[in-house]
């Protein structure tokens, strides 16, 4: 049995409403708990004085592109990526070539993962075999293989039948399912957010009704099956209406925000850099102002990074062939401390659980708290570090950022993931401490 | 005004503007990227160029841009604007190399900035840059040395083809501020749309955008501009119809129902000539489809200024390549 303590720092786990400072103790590969009155000699003591301990961040958006285009990213680069940002469970899109849609495919994800020994990936299963929106894929078979959740990712099911009979399918294995609204038909040829920007810049536009329009179907067939149904990328306005009122009427749905959402307008495609073309694009100020609204009254419950990596050689094309998306795992945390945080739209601990308790309840997975028991993930962060970020340094294949260059405050010092210390930042005062005493 | 006192000076009184050097005074910047980011002054300083270039001084002119590569990089069909290009950078004496994307790289997959770039390395000074995406010529200033003009990206603008028509109207008309001029046609796909819309709006023009309503994006009027689907009701009050070519492609998306209905409501014909002003001017950018945007009494009669247009296109272009090029060239890297 080895036993270990992280003293002294500020432990924030919304999972059971604490936010105290203190003594997280941990032994051998799980949490042992929260408090002073441990017994038990440590065998190493991690002075986190100063710091914010939570547990380790779970991000449930993300792309990694293996198999098929390992040259935007891997299993291996993308948690690397994740660990060092403090994420320690992610659930990766089953949008890859070819698509996760059977129960070795999804087996591979986990093998991989495993293989890169970062951190905990979780597959998210095709819907539809083929992500072709026109079968249910062998979703058993998926569950067996590890999938926590099923989606067809950026290709949404557009037929409504299909839709309600995967919805129906999930209920029996009792898992969500992740919808990335969009209506295609409103939407094909379009760049940008259609509004004023896109009208002077000569733009075809991606209109809200595309995406307000899918809300609403998926939210009236959620009610009607009673399936669980997680909305990702909500961008504007009136989808975060909607799901508000939708769960006023006890419709089992929850939502999702990336961080580009609701930090970045449409206006910054007057630069007409591709690194600002995302799907579902960057919306007005005024979407901006909404979805920080659905994050503070909890219509919002998770955030997600939706990190989609793309080769350089492929954002440098022109800006209607450059493919759309954002990396966001690397930057997702100092960007929410610094744009959610630090002006008062969200506490630490509503900020927490956003990144690691909701996510973790939506998919179901033993993680994101800090119970007793439970898998020792745990991300320890500096909350005063100043830095800027440097696409140079990701650990990411692909330097798709539109962030590159700005200041940030906040950043991840230590990650443990099942107990072992996976990570320490280089430099960071308390390695000296935590490494002498092994 | 004195917007419109240095028209008055720079297009009547000839005599001073036959002077190049004082003609360009108020021009910023290397490269013609669009009209929205050009101070009044510079789109004054164009214009003025250009008029200067109506003198038959070949001789001269032929000296100016000596030893000078201009690469005209084309990625979309085109043949009068890039006609309209390559004479003239040979009148000013620089030597054009053509470049279309069919059978070359392209079709090999290289990218357009590796393509840009090894034009670069062949010498060009400057690159005059058409393609269907928006944007595309300002992102060629970030990976080149030369200076950039755009001859067309998208539908976001086209700035020779703004001056152009505004150097005509101005020719017709001796101001341009105070005129009403009517857009007609389809301006959700239109670059010629915004960059008129800008020039006219910046030297002090009122702008009507009329046209079917789903050619015509709400949005624009936070451009400045008023917006109707009526042609009959604003014809009477304009002083100035600029015709945009309707692309019959558009059709097959749903856009407008027929071409017989599109000539019923927004055909430039004699019926709505007699709602008129007597002194309108008809402007076309071209290629036009007689019959279907503008009736062909229309398209030739007194009130046309089409072929000036024509003309002018070149002088404009003359003028655009002597500002960019006439700039001192960084040595490293580009702003």
């Amino acid at each position: 049995m080895t036993l270990r303590c992280i003293r002294g720092g500020r432990i924030i786990d919304p999972s059971q409403s604490i936010d105290q400072e203190g003594d997280l103790w941990i032994e051998d590969q799980r949490i042992r708990g929260v408090g002073n009155k441990q017994t038990g000699q440590p065998y190493d003591v991690i002075d986190a004085r100063g710091m914010i301990v939570v547990p380790g961040l779970v991000d449930m958006h993300v792309h990694l592109c293996e198999p098929g285009d390992e040259n935007n990213e891997t299993i291996e680069t993308g948690t690397k990526a994740a660990l060092e940002s403090g994420f320690t469970s992610l659930a990766v899109m089953p949008d890859t070539e070819p698509a996760i849609d059977t129960q070795s495919s999804a087996e591979f994800i986990t093998a991989q993962a495993k293989r890169a020994g970062h951190v905990n990936v979780f597959p998210i299963g095709a819907l539809t075999k083929g992500r072709k929106g026109e079968e249910l894929a062998e979703m058993g078979g998926l569950l067996e293989g590890g999938a926590v959740a099923f989606s067809d990712s950026d290709r949404p099911v557009a037929n409504a039948e299909i839709m309600r009979r995967g919805l129906e399918y999930a209920t029996m294995l009792n898992k969500a399912v992740l919808s990335r609204p969009e209506v295609e038909e409103l939407t094909r040829r379009g760049i940008m957010n259609e509004g004023n920007t896109s009208v002077a810049l000569g733009m075809p536009g991606i209109p809200t009704a595309a995406e307000q329009i899918q809300v609403d179907r998926d939210l009236h067939l959620a009610k009607w099956t009673g399936a669980k149904l997680h909305l990702q990328s909500l961008s504007c306005e009136g989808s975060v209406e909607s799901v508000r009122r939708a769960q006023a009427e006890q419709v089992p749905v929850t939502a999702e925000a990336n961080p580009h959402h609701f930090i970045l307008t449409d206006v910054e495609l007057r630069s007409f850099d591709s690194n600002f073309k995302v799907n579902p694009p960057l919306r007005s100020e005024r979407d901006v102002r909404a979805v920080i609204r659905g994050l503070k009254d909890g219509t919002i419950s998770v955030i997600a990074s939706d990190h989609s990596p793309f080769a350089t050689e492929l954002k440098l094309r022109e800006l209607d062939e450059a493919p759309f998306g954002i990396i966001g795992i690397e930057t997702m945390l100092p960007l929410c401390i610094k744009h959610l945080v630090h002006p008062g739209h969200l506490t630490w601990p509503q900020l927490i659980e956003k990144l690691a308790f909701n996510p973790a309840r939506v998919l179901g997975i033993n993680r994101g708290t800090l119970r007793e028991g439970r898998p020792a993930d745990v991300t320890i962060i500096d909350p005063n570090e100043e830095w800027t970020i440097d696409c140079q340094r990701f650990r990411s294949r692909s330097r798709n950022s539109p962030f590159h260059g700005w200041t940030v405050r906040g950043r991840v010092a230590m990650v443990l993931v099942a107990g072992h210390t996976k990570y320490v930042r280089p430099g960071w005062r308390a390695t000296e401490a935590s490494l002498e005493r092994r | 005004m004195p917007q419109e006192a240095v028209f008055s000076s720079g297009v009547d009184g000839m005599v001073d503007s036959k002077d190049l050097s004082r003609a360009g005074i108020g021009w910023v910047g290397r490269h013609l990227l669009d009209l929205e980011e050009k101070p009044p002054e510079a789109i004054q300083a164009i214009l003025r160029t250009a008029s200067c270039f109506k003198e038959d001084r070949d001789l001269e002119w032929s000296q100016i841009l000596r030893g000078k590569v201009v690469c005209n990089l084309f990625f979309e069909d085109s043949t009068r604007t890039r006609t309209s290009f390559s004479l003239a950078a040979r009148k000013l004496g620089a030597n054009v190399v053509e470049f279309t994307s069919r059978g070359s790289s392209m079709s090999k997959g290289e990218s357009f900035v590796d393509t840009a770039r090894n034009l670069e390395a062949l010498g060009a000074d400057a690159v005059v840059v058409r393609h269907h995406t928006p944007g595309t010529p300002h992102l060629l200033t970030k990976h080149l040395r030369a200076s950039v003009i755009n001859a067309g990206d998208g539908a976001h603008e086209h700035p020779t083809q703004g001056l152009l028509d505004i150097l005509t109207i101005l020719e017709v008309k001796k101001r341009v501020d105070g005129l009403k001029v009517c857009l007609v046609g389809d301006i959700s796909h239109s670059r010629v749309a915004r960059s008129n819309i800008w020039g006219l709006k910046k030297l002090g023009a009122q702008v009507v955008v009329c046209g079917p309503k789903t050619l015509i994006p709400p949005q624009i009027s936070h451009l400045g501009v008023q917006i109707s689907h009526d042609l009959d009701e604003v014809i009477p009050e304009c002083d100035v119809i600029n015709i945009l070519r309707i692309q019959f492609e558009r059709q097959r998306t749903g856009l407008f129902p027929s071409i017989r209905e599109y000539r019923h409501l927004f055909c430039v014909d004699a019926r709505r000539m007699a709602l008129a002003k007597p002194d309108v001017l008809i402007l076309a950018p071209g290629p036009i489809n007689r019959g279907v945007e503008i009736s062909p009494e229309v398209a030739d009669g007194p009130n046309s200024r089409i072929l000036d247009q024509v003309t002018n296109g070149l002088v404009v272009r003359m003028a655009g390549l002597y500002l960019t090029m006439g700039q001192p060239r960084p040595t490293e890297g580009s702003p």
